[in-house]
């Protein structure tokens, strides 16, 4: 079945920097005909009906290894959507982000096919390291589940960060672009998550907006990349040194969400 | 070099013998099957493995190396008779070994000792345990087998032990899992689901163990060629239809409409991908697949071609 894709898309999807083979497909299984769908999809989203507004795009290396590190934003996973087309559209040459995707999602028929055809794996430590070693961009949200659960009126704060992602980075020596999201939770005001239904489902939780359904509003989104933070080490060290360099790097996304909140608000 | 190999009937066991006869090497094998054209210079004894009979070919060829060919991979066979065959045959081989100054056994596994599942790691390296058996439970016997095998390494350290294991065969033979799956016209496939598959063509097979051989290499190596592909794309590439029946629609219907009779945790093996790192093996003996995924695929479907019926 021939699906209609965007011709900027496919430019762009040619001009990423991957070792397709003759059937363009990579050797972890990135398919440039699922890339060329998907990304036509959501250039759409991009471009039409949130109209993301991009800053900082210059920190994100023009190649090699490297990690984004995010606040999640919005009950479902807009966030990590945009920024991978902020890598697809912004970037020159294109990049494709890889984001290290919630365990449950491989077991959902489709999402598992889509995911994976598309270079968005499940979180493992393996995956990390071996995509890192092979000089790919790494896409992390360290809140996981919990930060897209977030409520309305929580949207512009953390929960906690994981630390896995910090020993990955300092045992690859793999700089750490932090990003900031805006706008995700105005998207989906999440004022209640029933995750009893999730579990039926097969998902962690189904987040419920005042108009019961999780579809997103066509609000203005931004995405803040600062500058890449390299920390020195083996990764191997005690858990007080990786909390502490965790804390650097999510002090800095909260700066980056305040600045960025208040000039939401129109205060800057 | 004076080799026996076990399992010599088989398919592959054929082409690696007759290889390494061309190559100069004197040949023997057991097998309870027949190989009746086997050419000059080979011979091969019509024995069970695991008999007495086949100590006396140990005592008379008194081989240098062994390539241990006589496993059963496929999930048909009773799982009773697969454990006497996979593990009885294993010990068989390397009891009589040790006892007849055999320098270099060669056992070929399969890279389905990783298993396939949601939460496993693409690109398996040789110290991951096996990690699916919970799902799948009638692999057991060869999982046993491999890591029986690799215990030779620290119980016999005067034995070379090479333990290889091997991804899929997909060539002009037809020979072994992937090729059986991909036999008919249509494919059936879990909906949603496409999981890479990685293959190699059978002369790379008999290349790899060549240079193992050769380079009598010590330790236990993941074995493959070219880049895994997705399942999706072997089918349509080998000219079959993709035929993706919703899953649980699929359990119903295994061993009934010409699908065969596959235990429930196979399915897993269509759902999951299951690719292993080779580098190590690479680096060790210098080995480098000949044969490219294209090659592979495109020499099985001018084998195996589609038949179009009105």
């Amino acid at each position: 079945m021939q699906v209609p894709t965007d011709p900027e898309v496919e430019a762009r999807i040619h001009r990423l920097e991957i070792p397709f083979n003759a059937n363009g497909v990579d050797p972890y299984g990135i398919s440039r005909r699922h890339l060329c769908i998907a990304f036509s999809a959501l250039r759409f989203f991009y471009r039409n009906y949130f109209t993301v507004e991009v800053r900082g795009i210059e920190n994100v290396p023009a190649r090699g290894r490297a990690m984004l590190i995010g606040n999640h934003s919005g009950g479902i996973a807009i966030d990590g959507a945009m920024v991978l087309a902020s890598m697809m559209f912004e970037m020159d040459p294109p990049r494709l982000a890889q984001g290290m995707v919630e365990k449950f999602m491989n077991r959902v028929p489709f999402a598992s096919q889509w995911s994976n055809r598309c270079g968005q794996f499940t979180g493992l430590p393996e995956h990390a390291i071996r995509l890192l070693e092979d000089e790919r961009l790494l896409m992390v949200f360290p809140e996981g589940a919990r930060g897209t659960a977030k409520l309305y009126k929580e949207r512009y704060s953390l929960v906690h960060f994981g630390t896995g992602f910090m020993r990955l980075a300092m045992k690859t020596r793999t700089p750490i672009v932090p990003l900031a999201f805006l706008g995700g939770g105005e998207a989906i005001p999440t004022i209640s998550n029933a995750y009893t239904l999730g579990k039926l489902l097969g998902v962690p939780y189904i987040p419920v907006t005042p108009y019961l359904l999780a579809i997103p509003l066509p609000v203005h989104l931004e995405v803040h990349y600062g500058a890449p933070l390299r920390f020195e080490g083996t990764g191997d060290e005690d858990d007080e040194v990786i909390a502490a360099n965790v804390g650097r790097v999510k002090n800095t996304i909260a700066s980056m969400l305040d600045f960025g909140a208040r000039r939401r608000r129109g205060e800057i | 070099m004076r080799i026996l190999i076990p399992g010599i009937s088989g398919r592959l066991g054929q082409m690696v013998a007759t290889r390494l006869a061309a190559d100069g090497h004197e040949v023997a094998g057991i097998d309870r099957r027949v190989w009746k054209d086997a050419p000059p210079g080979v011979d091969v004894h019509e024995v069970d493995l695991r008999k007495r009979g086949a100590e006396e070919i140990f005592r008379k060829v008194r081989p240098e190396a062994v390539i241990h060919m006589a496993t059963v991979t496929h999930l048909l066979v009773q799982s009773e008779d697969r454990y006497r065959i996979n593990l009885g045959g294993t010990r068989a081989v390397f009891d009589c070994s040790r006892a007849h100054g055999v320098k270099h056994v060669i056992f070929v596994g399969r890279h389905t000792y990783y298993g396939a599942d949601a939460d496993s790691a693409m690109y398996h390296g040789e110290d991951e345990p096996p990690m699916a058996l919970q799902h799948f439970p009638e692999l057991a016997d060869l999982v046993a087998a491999d890591l029986y095998a690799g215990s030779a390494l620290w119980r016999h350290p005067e034995l070379v032990t090479t333990v290889m294991r091997m991804c899929y065969t997909l060539g002009p033979t037809g020979h072994g899992t992937l090729a059986m799956f991909l036999r008919g016209g249509r494919v059936p496939t879990i909906l949603g689901f496409d999981p890479l598959f990685q293959f190699m063509h059978e002369t790379d097979v008999v290349h790899a163990l060549a240079t193992a051989l050769e380079k009598r290499v010590r330790g236990v190596f993941n074995v493959a060629g070219p880049q895994p592909v997705p399942l999706g794309v072997v089918i349509r590439a080998t000219g079959r239809t993709l035929l993706p029946i919703p899953e649980a629609l699929f359990a119903a219907a295994l061993g009934r409409f010409g699908l065969p009779k596959l235990p429930r945790g196979a399915l897993a093996h269509i759902k999951y991908p299951v690719t292993i790192d080779d580098s190590a093996f690479r680096k060790a003996t210098g080995y480098r697949h000949r044969m490219s995924e294209a090659d592979c695929m495109r020499d099985f479907s001018r084998a195996f071609p589609v038949v179009h019926h009105r």
